[in-house]
């Protein structure tokens, strides 16, 4: 493994106060986990992963679309926006809520629809979470967004990818969140009928109403490594049993050791096994045999 | 048992109860208290339960004398034959499923199933069913599509059971996949909720062509206590919670999430069962007629062009 943060870290430490102030704090990633810094552009060219420990960073669907991407992608459904149904009123208002969350995230809701190609001539549909959104949390606007982008995948016979990052269901749209499950787990049944490939990518975390619909139903369950998938929140597991959780418990480990992911691959490889993956569905063996013999 | 909020019926009624244990020595004439006292009970009872707040149904749809599903399908249904397991790790006694009679009319009738006493309560995992009671909902309900039997659920749970099984064995999946099968059922599926309706607990037995609430009965996203735990961090707040959430059966029909509500006798459920199972079983026999005169193909495309409706938001 190459160090880049290492060089980087002992320039620092030598720079000039006066050139300190010129650089942005931004140039070093200090890994939130492991606590080893890294050159900035390393990380971000590492897909947003600690080259020191794996810990994989939570991005959003920016850096999301940008991986699958590149710049040359078009969003989807940006015309939905959210609403105030309920008028709800917890420790402040919801309507507040959403306006202080779109300043300052810059996002509309927890999740962007994107189409675009992973390599050439392999399109693909994705939908994909913003934590930072108010907990990556399910209201309407997910709920339909996800619902358009299968409908869009499965009338265009374009594969469809959710990347999932959520707390699970938005409570101050109350049952109007809840029913987004239903909503968005029939429209996987006509994707299904039509013979359109659907991928759940799952990351840290995934829990709550979106692991108990469309993030289950994938023809493929992807999770990237350690990342926390359940339906019950580890609080909520602890109070009821009244004692600690097994070490890795509700990890993409777990899952895969249960069954329920088909595999844990790194966001380094997304792109590239994510292309395989619907060549192979495609039946589409690339002529330059980059899958090896 | 009664609830503060039905306290002012309480006192009449004891109030006429003396009364009445006065006009038995039949020293004193107390009939006419008799007839002013049992009046105003029937006035209290109008003001208290037409007026009853978000929290006061959620306690009422709770009550322990109120009907549970087997109770329905006991009253309501004959010929019950129960079938159990999931055919794959062991049979989740939080959900009780089987062929009966409706009427004239075969139906596969599941639900949730509570239990009254302190011990029936832990066998039946307090209505929360684990993964293998929603796979074997679905394997009761594929069952009866094969056979072109419709379908009905009964809902009554606190929500799906989170423990370290659960979890092992995929609740989320569980429920997921039910969701998913429910809404390309060809067979017509009626859900009714019958006590508490929280969150994907209920919904993975919830997916319907119509979906009806009893009128005390709450349908929502989470119990307003742990709502009120998350949003407040505090356990005071579930009245606020309840009230914020909308989950009563009105508020739910004027939010276009459900299609209609079966009226309960005044004062609930619990004080006649016998007019609730009489009731139910009409409103059922009604829809069934309805729904079974469509083609499967109607019927899916209908249920979830009504699920694909549901949500709040603007389109700019
Ligand atoms: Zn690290």
């Amino acid at each position: 493994m190459k160090l880049p943060w290492f060089k980087r870290e002992k320039a620092g430490i030598t720079t000039q106060t006066k050139d300190k102030k010129a650089t942005p704090e931004g140039l070093w990633h200090k890994c939130s986990r492991c606590k080893k810094v890294c050159d900035t552009a390393d990380h971000i060219g590492n897909k947003w992963v600690c080259p020191n420990c794996n810990y994989h960073t939570k991005i959003g669907s920016a850096e999301y679309f940008n991986i699958l991407f590149g710049e040359t992608f078009e969003l989807l459904f940006e015309n939905i926006k959210p609403t105030d149904p309920l008028e709800f009123f917890d420790t402040k208002s919801y309507k507040d809520r959403l306006v202080d969350t779109i300043a300052k995230t810059n996002l509309d809701d927890a999740l962007r629809v994107a189409v675009g190609e992973v390599a050439e001539g392999v399109p693909l549909v994705v939908a994909c979470m913003d934590f930072n959104f108010i907990g990556g949390s399910m209201g309407s606007v997910m709920g339909e967004r996800i619902a358009r982008a299968i409908d869009y995948g499965r009338e265009n016979k374009i594969p469809v990818m959710v990347i999932s990052k959520s707390g699970g269901a938005r409570m101050m749209e109350a049952a109007f969140s809840l029913m987004q499950m239903a909503k968005t787990s029939a429209k996987l049944a006509l994707l299904a009928q039509a013979g359109v490939p659907y991928i759940s990518w799952l990351t840290d975390p995934t829990t709550g109403g979106v692991t108990a619909s469309f993030a289950m139903l994938g023809d493929f369950n992807i999770a990237e490594p350690e990342a926390l998938i359940g339906f019950a929140g580890p609080r909520v597991i602890r109070e009821t049993i009244g004692k600690d959780l097994p070490k890795g418990f509700q990890s993409s480990e777990f899952l895969l050791e249960h069954g329920f992911v088909d595999s844990i691959m790194q966001r380094t490889e997304m792109k590239e096994k994510l292309t395989q993956l619907l060549r192979l569905l495609a039946n589409k063996r690339p002529i330059e045999a980059e899958i090896g013999s | 048992m009664s609830f503060d909020f039905e306290k002012p019926i309480v006192e009449l009624e004891e109030q006429l109860e003396s009364a009445q244990k006065i006009a038995e020595k039949g020293k004193v004439d107390v009939s006419g208290t008799i007839a002013e006292l049992r009046q105003k009970i029937e006035v209290a009872k109008k003001e208290v339960y037409g007026n009853m707040t978000g929290w006061q149904k959620v306690q009422l749809s709770r009550h322990p004398d109120r009907p549970y599903t087997m109770d329905y399908i006991e009253n309501m249904t004959e010929g019950f034959m129960e079938q159990h397991g999931d055919r794959n790790v062991k049979d989740d006694k939080a959900i009780v499923g089987g062929f009966t009679w409706l009427g004239d009319r075969t139906v596969m009738i599941l639900g949730q199933q509570k239990g009254r006493n302190t011990k029936m309560r832990q066998y039946r995992n307090f209505g929360m069913p684990n993964p293998e009671g929603y796979r074997k909902a679905l394997r009761l309900m594929k069952l009866a599509e094969k056979f072109n039997i419709p379908i009905i659920t009964l809902i009554d749970t606190p929500g799906a059971s989170p423990g370290l099984e659960a979890e092992e064995r995929g609740q989320g999946e569980a429920i997921a996949k039910n969701l998913m099968e429910m809404s390309v059922l060809k067979v017509p599926v009626i859900c009714v909720v019958i006590g508490e309706g929280a969150s994907g607990g209920a919904l993975g037995i919830g997916v319907g062509d119509r979906v009806l609430m009893l009128e005390n009965t709450w349908y929502s996203v989470i119990s307003p206590e742990s709502c009120s735990s998350i949003l407040w961090r505090s356990w005071d707040f579930k009245e606020k919670a309840a009230e914020s959430l909308k989950l009563t059966a009105e508020n739910m029909l004027a939010n276009g999430l459900i299609d209609g509500i079966i009226p309960e006798p005044l004062g609930g459920a619990n004080t006649d069962p016998a007019t609730i199972y009489t009731t139910l079983k009409a409103v059922l026999l009604k829809h069934l007629d309805v729904l079974s005169k469509l083609k499967p193909a109607k019927l899916i495309e209908q249920r979830i062009a009504k699920f694909s409706a549901m949500g709040a938001f603007e389109e700019v």
